[in-house]
């Protein structure tokens, strides 16, 4: 068997392998972070409680209404995606002018909330769900092992960052969206529905990360901690790309996964912290992160 | 009357109101005290020192949240420093006092303050939010991986031994007045910074940074040193408490930890000095009171909801709250 730096090629590959699909869930996750903070200038820190909603949606839906996985793929992200339009209507819009650092402590309370109370309801130890038949088995690469499930997710998750990518750079809601980023009180003045416009984008926002959770569901163990967790990695991942961009926050994502997974092979013990520790060094060389534009 | 005279009169009158507020002060800090030194013949003292030393953490939190206009998510990342440095220090080497071992424990969580505040300084509001508990994140994993924490266990058994080498902590409530001393003396610390020349102009970066920065302010380093004020302040409630419980854990580096903070110093009402106290005092007590009833699980989305319910309702906290009622109805 062909070796890399000592390491067999098989095991490499393996590892970049579910780097890249960390990845891909990093690229979801921040992308929701990036579209909403771009309009409503906050962060949202229920995000790793949406992703969980997303995963445990599916999970329960299944086992209660026997809905399948390509339906919760679709009904997961609707159903949190009203929740979050909700959130915004009822509790963000309250708060709107006051500091943003308020709309992060508001969006932290009620994370706490929904993962206190489903850790109630289910318990920590996490829930099953079954692949779906059709992603059963793999092909080989001839280097390495691809199980279908994981090529789907990658190919779901470029489909959905490209597609939004697109939306927001190339069509006129888009274009409307970008504008009010840029001065939402002209935007009013145009006589476009600016408040609709922040429910829905946070929705938007709020939906790709329950998507994610769907495509979480088979391969993650789905908890109502698994969020937390994730959500200040995705974090680090946007200190380290910059707010600047969409493009940057989906390359950074995919990034960071690779780079946690060759942690993973060479040296272990450092794999959980590496994406801290890349963000150290990105914050003395470019404090404003790799496409970051300011601060 | 001429114009002098009415000026000196309003002047006076000034003067007088000045006067009635201090000696106002000046009583209800004299029965806060009073209170302070008979409550362990009441109250359980280790119950009190908890408050204490959560009551300390805050105040430090508070500097720099309410007073800097700094929200640092990763202010867990001091206390489990100054915990965990003492906790190890005080067990493994039996000829130090146990004030050296807090002061070392202090010292440590300082430096790491300053590293973090260097770090994260150029960054504002929600960035260095994310900044601030990425790198406490990076300090968690530290304490997992290590293995003098005792990681998921927790570092069990670290002795109280005495004070200056004669005055026996092992007795609570020799404890607890070391306990009260050292708050006491941080307090007066924090309210001396704020109303310093430094503290208006940290209210000022808060208020209006480029304003400050117009003015001719290096605001950085106005901020840097108010974190690692703070930060060493965190670090010192952390070492208290390590030897209080005897126990260093893992708890107080998680995130959680760094979410409590806030929500104490938000409900207490930040900004104000003695909301931060009040703060504490209330979550401690109402974590205490929810784990002996039937709600002893759902303490943290009760804790949520008093997170929401704060910042929609009532942003200034309990102590702003009275204030706002006091100067409307009484001033």
């Amino acid at each position: 068997m062909s070796m890399i730096f000592g390491v067999p090629m098989a095991v490499l590959s393996g590892q970049l392998l579910i780097g890249i699909i960390n990845g891909a869930f990093y690229a979801l996750l921040s992308l929701g972070l990036a579209v909403i903070f771009g309009l409503l200038k906050i962060i949202n820190f229920a995000h790793g409680a949406m992703y969980m909603l997303g995963a445990m949606a599916t999970v329960i839906m299944f086992d209660t209404l026997g809905v399948n996985y390509w339906v919760a793929l679709f009904l997961a992200p609707v159903l949190v995606g009203i929740a979050g339009v909700l959130l915004e209507y009822f509790l963000l819009r309250r708060i709107a002018g006051q500091d943003h650092i308020y709309s992060l402590l508001l969006t932290f309370g009620v994370a706490l909330i929904m993962q206190g109370i489903l850790t109630n309801i289910y318990g920590v130890s996490g829930l099953r769900y079954a692949m779906p038949d059709v992603f059963k088995g793999g092909i080989n690469l001839g280097f390495m092992f691809m199980p279908y499930y994981r090529a789907w997710v990658i190919v779901a998750a470029l489909i959905v960052c490209f597609g939004t990518w697109f939306m927001i750079e190339k069509t006129k809601l888009g274009a409307y969206l970008r504008a009010g980023t840029e001065d939402s009180q002209l935007m009013q003045g145009f006589g476009i529905n600016v408040p609709l416009l922040v429910s829905l984008t946070y929705g938007f926002g709020v939906m790709l990360a329950a998507f994610a959770g769907v495509l979480a569901a088979p391969i993650y163990s789905v908890t109502p901690v698994m969020g937390s967790h994730i959500l200040i990695v995705v974090f680090a991942v946007v200190v380290i790309g910059g707010m600047g961009s969409i493009g940057g926050a989906i390359i950074t994502g995919i990034l960071m996964g690779v780079v946690e997974g060759l942690t993973k092979t060479f040296y272990p013990p450092a794999s959980s912290a590496v994406i801290f520790l890349v963000m150290v060094v990105v914050l003395m060389i470019r404090p404003n992160g790799l496409f970051g534009k300011e601060a | 009357m001429s114009q002098t005279d009415i000026r000196s009169q309003i002047h006076k009158s000034i003067l007088k109101q000045q006067k009635a507020e201090d000696r106002r002060k000046l009583m209800l800090n004299g029965f806060l005290l009073v209170l302070l030194l008979l409550a362990p013949f009441v109250i359980y003292p280790v119950f009190l020192m908890k408050i204490l030393c959560f009551a300390l953490f805050a105040v430090a939190f508070n500097l720099l949240f309410g007073f800097t206009g700094l929200l640092s998510f990763g202010h867990a990342a001091f206390l489990a420093t100054g915990g965990y440095t003492t906790g190890y220090l005080l067990s493994n080497y039996s000829g130090l006092t146990t004030e050296m071992g807090i002061i070392a424990g202090t010292l440590v969580a300082t430096v790491l303050g300053l590293a973090f505040a260097l770090l994260s300084i150029r960054r504002q509001g929600i960035y260095f939010a994310m900044v601030t508990l990425a790198l406490a994140q990076l300090v968690f994993f530290f304490f997992v991986q290590s293995p003098f924490t005792g990681g998921e266990d927790g570092m069990h058994g670290v002795p109280r031994g005495e004070l200056l080498g004669f005055i026996n902590l092992e007795d609570n409530l020799n404890m607890y007045y070391f306990v009260l001393a050292v708050f006491l003396g941080c307090y007066l610390l924090v309210q001396r910074i704020v109303g310093s020349p430094y503290g208006q102009v940290l209210k000022a970066i808060k208020q209006n940074e480029p304003r400050a920065v117009s003015l001719g302010y290096k605001v950085d380093r106005y901020k840097i040193l108010a974190f690692v004020i703070s930060a060493a302040l965190a670090g010192l409630a952390g070492s208290m408490k390590s030897v209080v419980f005897q126990l260093a854990s893992l708890n107080d580096a998680h995130w959680h930890m760094s979410g409590e903070v806030i929500l104490m110093t938000l409900v207490g009402g930040m900004g104000t000095l003695l909301g931060p106290v009040i703060g504490a005092m209330f979550v401690v007590n109402v974590e205490y009171q929810l784990a002996q009833g039937p709600l002893r699980d759902w303490v943290d989305p009760i804790l949520g909801g008093v997170f929401v319910i704060t910042v929609l309702a009532f942003r200034s906290g309990i102590v702003g709250e009275i204030q706002k009622f006091v100067r409307k109805n009484l001033g």
